[in-house]
């Protein structure tokens, strides 16, 4: 739009000014985060020499890229109006049972987790979208389910799987392209492809309709009970990519993985802009929460006489800055 | 018209043949029996008016043949073949195109999106977000309306969004359009154009349903009419073969003498007025929406706001009442100054608003009628923290007979009331805290005939009693005869007074009309540089 146009329901006289603060607004809503992170990343960049090496900042990318995956999928079942805290726990048992499936090949490494858990995310989809019952506890007891499942699997964390020496599994994560690692490369496609997803397909309007009035969807005929369910599916499967990642990175299925993973992911969408409530966000948002989170931590490292234990104190703070910050700036400019 | 899509097709259906039917469709809630048996017969080609009181099950037969309700009983045809509809979307795959009667969008997302959810534009099987906006752009240019279609839909007031609603509905090529009280936040430049709308699908061989408790309309508008009362068929026929009364009288299932014994609207003449005023205004101004509107009203008085969509009356009841920040300005009751942009301070001053926008802004959907009534007296109807059930008891009933609420009991949900008697529960509850000034934003707004003169009734009764009275209404009669005084407002300020005595509402609306053509003038203009 080019023009500055009237809105009838207001007044008629060209409303720049109101206009003006509901663009500042939105832009801090969607982005506060990345003007933290820019901040951030150069206050650290002047203060630590190693900060910008090529070495941390690999680093950050690829610590940074499972925590991704899992958040790209939050993005879309919080934008349905949705919450999935199963995600930690299916991506901790993505990881154990794609390195258990990297000793039979790799491709069994590969399709054994997904399946696991594109299973997992189906169940919870369908109790969810047909069975009417609130998301927050259908994957409370996702979240316990795998969680059991895999302390099942691995004798209550006493079995560690390794991925075979020599297994091409292990390229997944330790490969890279023109020095770059494979995981920042398919963080950058997915979340490509997502941002596609959401805005330029009939599935993404849908996931924003539903976020935004779910009566009003179904009674544009919109398919509410698919669209739901594909979202939950989605996040399984991401949060189980992400574990196949992290088998191949780490070469093992780590069973302590991925405790308390889901609330990050839940921060890192938030941070990004995404209603709670649903309905508005953008994936890129998701991607800067993501990265920020992994910087604070990053930095915090850095200052060596930090416990670590102050990223969460950190992190934390920031989530509640700029969620105020949302929240101030977007009151009552709607009539 | 445009045409973007188009309807499975479907068995001829030739103009005037039947084109939706319901043969002896039944439908209850539990023990509320919303239709009994009813025959419905839309054919190609017309427009078919529903009627019946709040709550005679005018929706609920909408949504039976739309697909929201399967019917528990009786069957719904579509050009002649029985049809099972189990969700909207099968209804809208066959041609039927639908406005619900709570304006169903998503808030949330652009009015563009709104228009096109579901069926969107696409290149390379993308959603063709250029080609969406163009769209909608020439589709609102069609109805006249000057918006951003690429502005988020809440930001817009009700008609506006009413008409993003009309909007959607004709984007697509339907067979059978539906609307269900399309008109109730509208103004008579919009409604002018939704009509227009209308009988371009008609004459196109398209069939309509319309809802509207604005009697009037119905024989500007439509060709047959079917009346339900209490769920149940009671007349289908002609339009032409109707008179307003022999119409009010079936629907209210009254003798014709009896309804031709009550008036036009239930305003008495006009009331005492005296002493220092109740409410007085001054230099109200909120960014870019209110530059400067002083008004006064004294005990007794009714004072009416007129004026166009984006004249600013929404706004300046909600500015006294500090739900909308008023960057200057001073607003006293009864000689006290009114701390502004506080709602806490304006109730506690005695100033109550029932607002346009009940949906967003009052009604708490999940609970009861008693609840609702209840929530704005709690304070005054308890003791030490104690709450007197006995008196609430008796407050609720007699608000619920005398707004002829319907509703199974004062314990049912209020989510499950019909749309108009949602309405009054709001009513009933402002009135129920006795303030000293009532702002009255649309307060008979998709009511039916019967109610709309108790509610009238009441607030002449409020203001004998000496209650300060602003009421906003885009029904010309309504403030003509309701008001004692009317303000004009243009633009976010006051351009005339009006005493209402001896005003007719022609004349008023012809002082409105005067605005509209300055106004298209402007935005001519405004377009023009736009180019
Ligand atoms: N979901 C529901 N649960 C229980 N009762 C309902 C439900 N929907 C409608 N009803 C009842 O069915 C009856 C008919 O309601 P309906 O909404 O069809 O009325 P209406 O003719 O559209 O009235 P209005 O003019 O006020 O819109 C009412 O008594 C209402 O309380
Ligand atoms: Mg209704």
């Amino acid at each position: 739009m080019s023009t500055t146009m009237v809105d009838p329901a207001t007044s008629n006289a060209p409303e720049s000014a109101l206009a003006n603060r509901a663009r500042f607004a939105s832009l801090v809503q969607r982005q506060g985060a990345l003007a933290i992170f820019v901040v951030v990343v150069a206050v650290a960049s002047v203060s630590f020499d190693s900060f910008a090496s090529q070495g941390n900042i690999t680093g950050i990318a690829v610590q940074a890229s499972f925590l991704a995956m899992l958040a790209l999928g939050m993005t879309f079942v919080i934008m349905t109006g949705g919450i999935d805290l199963s995600v930690g726990s299916v991506f901790a048992l993505g990881g154990v049972l794609a390195a258990w499936g990297a000793q039979h090949g790799t491709l069994v490494a590969f399709v054994l987790p997904l399946a696991v858990c594109g299973a997992i995310g189906l169940v919870q989809g369908l109790v969810i979208a047909r069975g009417a019952l609130p998301p927050f506890i259908v994957t409370l007891a996702g979240l316990l389910f795998a969680r059991g499942l895999l302390l099942l699997l691995s004798d209550e964390g006493a079995t560690t799987y390794k991925v075979p020496r020599g297994s091409s599994f292990r390229e997944l994560a330790q490969g890279e392209l023109l020095g770059i690692p494979y995981p920042v490369i398919l963080v950058v496609v997915f979340f490509a492809i997502g941002g596609l997803v959401l805005h330029r397909t009939s599935y993404g309007a849908s996931v924003l309709a539903i976020g935004g009035q779910e009566d009003a969807a179904d009674l544009m005929g919109l398919p509410v009970v698919r669209t739901k369910v594909l979202t939950y599916v989605a996040s399984a499967l991401l949060a189980g990519f992400g574990g196949v990642m992290i088998a191949s990175y780490t070469s093992s299925g780590v069973t302590i993985l991925g405790v308390g993973t889901e609330l990050e992911a839940i921060a890192a969408v938030v941070l990004g802009g995404t209603l709670l409530t649903g309905g508005a966000g953008t994936v890129l948002g998701t991607l800067v929460g993501v990265l920020l989170l992994q910087v604070i931590k990053n930095v915090i490292n850095q200052i060596g006489s930090l416990d670590s234990d102050w990223q969460s104190v950190v992190s934390g703070t920031i989530l509640l800055l700029v969620v105020t910050l949302q929240r101030v700036l977007t009151r009552g400019d709607r009539t | 018209m445009t045409q973007h899509s188009s309807a499975a097709p479907a068995a001829a259906v030739g103009v005037g043949d039947p084109v939706l039917q319901t043969v002896g469709v039944t439908k209850s809630f539990g023990g509320v029996h919303a239709l009994k048996g009813v025959d419905f017969e839309l054919r190609a080609g017309e427009i078919h008016t529903l009627v019946g009181e709040n709550g005679a099950g005018k929706s609920t037969l909408i949504k039976v043949l739309t697909g929201v309700y399967t019917p528990d009983g009786g069957e719904v045809r579509y050009a002649g073949e029985t049809v099972h509809f189990r969700r909207p979307s099968d209804a809208q795959h066959v041609g039927i195109s639908t406005i619900y009667q709570e304006v169903n969008l998503v808030p949330l997302l652009s009015v563009a999106r709104n228009i096109f959810l579901g069926r969107e534009p696409r290149r390379f099987g993308l959603i063709d977000v250029g080609a969406m906006n163009r769209r909608a752009r020439e589709l609102m240019a069609e109805l006249g309306i000057d918006i951003d279609v690429t502005a988020e839909l809440g930001r817009l007031g009700l008609g506006a969004q009413q008409m993003v609603a009309l909007a959607r509905a004709m984007s697509v090529d339907s067979r059978v359009v539906i609307m269900d009280e399309p008109t109730s936040s509208l103004e008579s430049a919009e409604v002018d154009t939704l009509f227009r709308v209308a009988r371009g699908l008609r004459d196109r061989g398209v069939g309509l349903v319309f809802v509207s408790h604005r009697l009037d309309e119905l024989w500007e508008l439509c060709d047959r009419v079917t009346i339900l009362r209490d769920g149940e068929w009671v007349h289908t026929g002609p339009m032409t073969e109707m008179t307003r009364l022999d119409l009010v009288a079936k629907m209210l299932g009254r003798d014709i003498e009896e309804v031709r014994a009550e008036g036009a609207t239930e305003f008495g003449s006009s009331h005492l007025q005296g002493g220092e005023p109740a409410l007085l205004v001054s230099g109200l101004e909120v960014a870019n929406r209110l530059h400067g509107v002083d008004l006064t009203v004294r005990p007794g008085e009714v004072v009416g706001l007129a004026g166009l969509l984006g004249s600013g009356r929404s706004e300046t009841v909600k500015a006294v009442y500090g739900a909308l920040k008023a960057r200057s300005g001073e607003v006293t009751v009864a000689g006290r100054k009114v701390r502004t942009g506080s709602v806490r301070g304006a109730l506690a001053s005695g100033i109550a608003l029932l607002s346009e926008d009940r949906k967003a802004e009052g009604i708490v959907p999940d609970l009861s009628v008693r609840d609702n009534i209840a929530l704005a007296v709690l304070p005054r109807m308890s003791r030490a923290g104690v709450v007197s059930e006995a008196r609430i008891d008796a407050l609720v009933d007699t608000f619920m007979k005398r707004l002829r609420i319907k509703a199974s009991s004062p314990d049912q949900k209020v989510r499950e009331l019909s749309g108009g008697n949602q309405q009054k529960v709001l009513i009933a509850r402002w009135l129920a805290t006795e303030p000293t000034v009532f702002l009255l934003d649309e307060p008979t707004r998709g009511i039916d005939v019967g109610a709309k003169a108790e509610v009238q009734g009441l607030i002449d009764e409020l203001a004998e009693q000496g209650l300060a009275v602003v009421l906003i209404s885009s029904e010309m009669d309504e403030l003509v005869e309701g008001a004692d005084r009317i303000v004009v407002l243009h633009d976010g300020h006051v351009q005339a007074e009006l005493d209402s005595t001896d005003l007719s509402s022609s004349e008023l609306l012809a002082a409105l009309a005067g605005d509209r053509e300055t106004d298209s003038q402007t935005s001519t203009q405004a377009e023009g540089q736009h180019a």
